[in-house]
């Protein structure tokens, strides 16, 4: 304890200096790239009137989030798109996540279930997610629960076979201790399956995650009136392509931040196991 | 419990590890298996516990053939094989749980806690395998061993990695619990040392490579009960059997040598 508080007055004024001015110089190389980034913007935006400059998304944007719940008939924020695209990322991604978590343990526990399943895995994973959407629009007809159904989808596979690996690799010995102590299909599932399975489950779901958050914009730009897809849609199609840009930025940014979430996540997770 | 071994057959891609075993083994015998790596002694123990299928051959117990693992055979295995999340209560609580279905809340709970206490780990029953000692590790995975209340024990090199003075006093504990404190009747253990072996066991087998049979003899240890580690050494069978050990052992690691030579 004594050391610990001695090294808590003394050390880290030490550290910290030298921690603070490596943050800084790292902070100063940031700026750089994003200088060199926005200046080779304004180079390819000078020569063409509509395509705008980054001081004209900035403007934009500025604009956009000056009120980015609004909600008349015929304009919707911003703010209210981004909500209602997560909305349906995150009812989707939830089902995958249950449905995927849930048939990836049974394919990687119960070699007759792998054996039914993965080549029907393997031929539905690559086809493009928005391939079915006029599937489930015909039998479904609403475009929003479409577009959900088409990020469910989209992020069972990663989700789905990251598990089944997980689950699939469990070390022999803990198997031969299943056995002779003759755990019931519950204890193997709480003590050996799925804290083998977790890291993968973990990444499996930040995978899924990206992809649907990618896959929701091409839907929502498909059809339907409301969602970040359908705003960057409408302002092609009314030629603001500043508001476009502008989207693009959200989106980008909202799709890091969903991505660090579960990085942390899964790093804890990471952390729990090695530490045990 | 008998155990009754006959004509046990077993290869791994054309290795023939287990060429022809015959062996009973009475209720209330402590038997040990002995021999140099990669002669089956592994293998044999497992097809015991009904962890996997001799190619040919059979194994009773009480005139029953095995053919999975059960409660009346619990086994120590040679990596104790702790399940690394759980703390060492619940490593041997909820194996006792699953192994004895049967079992009211209460006397899982009391078999834990006596054979945890009795390996002395009953104030390290909360940590987890990873932030203890191998040696305390290894006595976890004998309390769990005991603790479902197996009329046979298995043991794979249960004090392999253990230092002497803990293997020592595992020993002792091992032979208290066998003897009186516990319902295991019959022990089956493998082991690579030979003061383990006579201290331990009725009989020692002693097992070999090709072109040995499998079984290379059997050897009694007429040493009268209770042993104790530091007075063993004086009777005067003792010597003899080390002796008949060393030279079998010896003499099959040579063979092995000049084999590897040629
Ligand atoms: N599941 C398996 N698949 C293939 N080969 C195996 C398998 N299990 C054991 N073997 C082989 O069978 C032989 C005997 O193995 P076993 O583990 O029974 O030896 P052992 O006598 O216990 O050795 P040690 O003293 O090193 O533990 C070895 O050559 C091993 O490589
Ligand atoms: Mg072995």
């Amino acid at each position: 304890m004594t050391t610990t508080s001695l090294e808590a007055v003394i050390v880290p004024r030490k550290r910290g200096g030298g921690r603070i001015l490596k943050q800084l110089k790292g902070f100063g190389w940031m700026l750089v790239g994003l200088a060199v980034f926005l200046a080779l913007w304004q180079f390819a935006a000078s020569g063409e009137e509509s395509v705008p400059t980054p001081l004209d998304a900035a403007t934009t944007l500025g604009e956009l989030w000056s009120d980015p719940f609004a909600n008349s008939t015929n304009d919707k924020g911003i703010g209210l798109h981004l909500y209602i695209s997560l909305q349906r990322v995150f009812l989707g991604f939830a089902a995958a996540a249950v449905v995927g978590i849930t048939l990836g343990l049974l394919m990687g526990a119960i070699r007759p279930v792998w054996q039914a399943m993965n080549p029907i895995v393997q031929v539905l994973r690559p086809v493009s997610p928005l391939a079915w959407f006029p599937i489930w629009l015909y039998i479904i007809k609403d475009a929003g629960v479409s577009a959900v159904v088409v990020v469910f989808i989209t992020a069972l596979w990663p989700t789905l076979i990251n598990t089944a690996a997980g689950a699939a690799a469990i070390p022999r010995d803990q198997r031969n201790v299943a056995k002779v102590f003759r755990f019931g299909p519950l204890a193997y599932l709480w003590h050996v399956l799925i804290p083998n399975a977790l890291p993968l489950i973990i990444t499996g779901l930040r995978l899924s995650m990206g992809i649907g958050w990618m896959v929701i914009i091409a839907a929502e730009m498909l059809s339907g009136n409301s969602g970040i897809g359908y705003f960057v849609w409408n302002s092609y199609n009314a030629l603001e392509l500043d508001k476009v840009v502008a989207a693009i930025v959200c989106i980008g940014v909202i799709g890091l931040a969903l991505d660090a979430v579960l990085l942390r996540i899964s790093r804890r997770v990471t952390l729990e196991e090695v530490r045990s | 419990m008998t155990i009754r071994i006959t004509g046990i057959r077993k290869s791994f891609k054309q290795q023939d590890v287990l060429r022809g075993i015959d062996l009973t083994i009475q209720a209330g015998e402590f038997v040990s298996f002995i021999g140099h790596s990669g002669c089956g002694k592994s293998t044999l123990l497992n097809i015991v516990g009904g962890l996997t299928k001799p190619d040919s051959g059979s194994v009773l117990v009480n005139g029953q053939p095995v053919t999975a693992p059960g409660p009346d055979r619990a086994m120590v295995f040679q990596n104790y094989s702790l399940l690394p999340w759980l703390s060492l209560l619940a490593n041997v609580r909820v194996a006792v749980r699953e192994a004895r279905p049967d079992w009211k809340r209460e006397r899982v709970d009391e078999m834990t806690e006596r054979y945890l206490t009795a390996v002395s780990l009953w104030e390290h029953r909360n940590k987890r395998p990873g932030q203890v000692s191998g040696g305390m590790a290894q006595r976890a995975a004998v309390a769990r061993a005991f603790a479902v209340g197996p009329r046979t024990l298995l043991l794979d090199e249960p004090f392999g990695a253990l230092d002497a003075l803990t293997r020592s006093r595992l020993q002792q504990q091992l032979i208290e619990l066998w003897g009186h404190e516990s319902e295991t009747e019959t022990v089956l253990m493998v082991t690579h040392g030979l003061d383990e072996a006579i201290l331990l066991a009725d009989r020692i087998v002693v097992m070999s490579n090709p072109p040995y049979q499998s079984i290379r003899t059997i050897i009694g240890v007429p040493i009268p009960r209770p042993r104790h580690r530091t007075t063993i050494g004086h009777h005067p069978a003792y010597d003899e059997i080390q002796q008949q050990l060393v030279d079998l052992l010896i003499a099959d690691h040579v063979e092995e040598l000049a084999g590897a030579a040629a």
